[in-house]
């Protein structure tokens, strides 16, 4: 399933950041989304679930809109979101993240196993409490729970943030593996390396807009497009 | 059944095994006092859910407790309803009020929430008050001696109003412990942690919360039916800011979020005025003191204090 935005202006009260954003991500595909810091990537994938406001321009999902929805209702549609920072609930343990995670889809035992495959990590850890976690297990388990959803759209804001190289490495198999099964992956990703090892697309964001689009292939490392854009 | 699931229901089993003897072992006087202080626990462990589990921080339960006192003890006032009636009447009145209470209050939150919540209560209370000659005003009225009998058994007396308020005591803990141990328990816990990140689960916050009050409101609604047919008495100071203040007391000091909390916190709180009473007249000075030293030192309670450092599996 497709997620078609076209012109989405939205933003804090009076303040606007995102001013006419138009972009699309396919299934089976990582789009990455990569500008400098206050662009506005991370109150784009908070407009997608509905967290803002969009006052103007439109929202869907294989053809079903999805603006103006209330937010609660917006992963039910398919859309997941990990945001930055994790955000866990730390005092649930990691089956109980998990479970809350999977409880507007009724808990199916298949799809809870199906997500501890993608990070067997987690298997060994489900009665510990969650804040007690480390931090690349913290990601893994935030990406999990909102695997439990069944995404057809999975939005994740830097999720490889602070973490250790082999966490990176098992996070980016994760994402790969979940391309591989048709999901259309949002990344908003600061990391040249990572962005280049994952994307199929790249977005690149100025201003509250998208101001170039590429395709990965056709980017290299010091390509004048991330000085440009990134600033690296 | 896991490990810790079973110690779990071991544990509040054999309290309920304790507070049982503890009618072949106590004195008469504090038989009476301990049967009080099951149901004041009840009303603390509604309120649990709401604030302890949910994150509701409401000023305004002295609402739904009054509910249930007068929805219990009117139509036994007035139309001579038997206790069983009187005390289903008194639940579904505490619920219908948390609801109603909760479709105007939830569209707030924070401090907004417990004003909103504080003001509806006095509102309440004045209502007893305007409408004296039916609710009897601060005076209250004593439940007349037919309405206080069950099957038979004169609840008037020691031994039966016991073991009612025992039983009262023991279906609102076991129903809690299933609750918060359920999978909307886990979603009562993630609301209280953080409302955005749920929405993102897609749950709508308004309607978890909804709820979690109501459910709240049949416990308050329970404890005061239960209080006006075991103890015989209603009346509008049930329904003043103290009892607002209380449950939220019993709760800090027991342990929020935590089961067994309400109930420790609403044994410790009664044992301390009665010593502060003994005392000095001032004995609320010395509970506000002990409750400022808990605060500092052991600020998520006393068995939240105990689940964070020593025993993990604690509900």
């Amino acid at each position: 399933m497709a997620l078609d935005v076209q012109g989405l202006t939205a933003g804090y009260g009076p303040v606007t950041v995102l001013r006419g954003v138009d972009f699309r991500a396919e299934p089976g595909r990582i789009t990455c989304l990569m500008g400098r810091n206050g662009v506005g990537k991370s109150t784009f994938l908070k407009a997608l679930m509905g967290l803002l406001p969009a006052t103007a321009g439109t929202i869907s999902l294989n053809g079903q809109p999805l603006h103006g929805l209330p937010a609660h209702q917006v992963p039910r549609c398919g859309l997941a979101f990990v945001p930055q920072g994790r955000r866990l609930f730390g005092p649930l343990t990691v089956a109980e993240n998990l479970a809350v995670g999977g409880l507007v889809r009724r808990n199916d035992p298949a799809r809870l196993d199906e997500v501890l495959t993608l990070f067997p990590r987690l298997r060994d850890r489900l009665g510990q409490v969650a804040g007690t976690l480390s931090g690349g297990e913290q990601q893994m388990l935030a990406i999990a729970r909102a695997l439990c959803l069944e995404p057809k759209v999975l939005l994740l804001d830097e999720p490889t943030e602070g973490l250790q190289p082999s966490i990176i490495a098992l996070i980016q198999d994760a994402i790969v593996t979940l391309k591989g099964q048709g999901v259309a992956v949002v990344l908003v990703e600061q990391r040249v390396d990572s962005v280049l090892k994952l994307a199929d697309r790249v977005a690149f964001m100025v201003a509250g807009r998208i101001a170039e689009t590429r395709d990965a292939a056709g980017l290299v490392a010091g390509d004048p497009a991330f000085r440009t854009y990134v600033g690296v | 059944m896991t490990g810790n699931s079973s110690k779990v229901w071991m544990l509040h089993l054999a309290l309920l095994a304790v507070l049982f003897s503890a009618q072949y072992w106590l004195s008469p006087y504090n038989v009476t006092n301990l049967s009080r202080i099951m149901v004041l626990a009840v009303f603390a462990m509604g309120y649990n859910l709401a604030f302890g589990y949910t994150g509701l921080l409401s000023l305004g339960h002295a609402l739904l407790l009054g509910a249930g006192m007068y929805a219990a003890g009117l139509p036994a006032q007035l139309w001579g309803w038997s206790a069983g009636p009187a005390f289903i009447a008194g639940i579904a009145g505490g619920g219908l009020v948390a609801a109603a209470l909760g479709l105007l209050a939830l569209r707030t939150a924070g401090v907004s929430f417990m004003i909103v919540t504080l003001m509806f209560a006095q509102a309440g209370y004045l209502t007893l008050l305007y409408f004296a000659p039916v609710t009897g005003g601060d005076d209250g009225f004593a439940v007349v001696a037919t309405s206080r009998t069950l099957m038979g058994f004169d609840l008037s007396t020691d031994t039966p109003r016991f073991l009612a308020a025992l039983m009262i005591f023991a279906v609102g803990l076991l129903a809690s412990l299933a609750l918060v141990r359920s999978p909307f328990g886990r979603t009562m816990v993630a609301m209280r942690e953080n409302e955005e990140r749920s929405r993102m689960l897609g749950y709508n916050p308004f309607t978890v919360k909804l709820a979690a009050l109501t459910i709240s409101g049949l416990y308050a609604g329970a404890a005061g039916a239960a209080y006006a047919i075991l103890f015989g008495y209603v009346g509008a100071s049930f329904a003043t800011i103290q009892y607002s203040i209380l449950p939220m007391l019993y709760v800090l000091l027991g342990g929020a979020g935590t089961t067994l909390g309400p109930f420790l916190g609403a044994l410790l709180m009664f044992a301390l005025i009665e010593a502060a009473t003994g005392i000095t007249t001032a004995h609320q000075f010395i509970v506000g003191a002990a409750l400022v030293v808990l605060v500092l030192f052991a600020p998520k309670g006393i068995l939240g204090t105990i689940r964070e450092r020593w025993v993990r599996w604690l509900p």
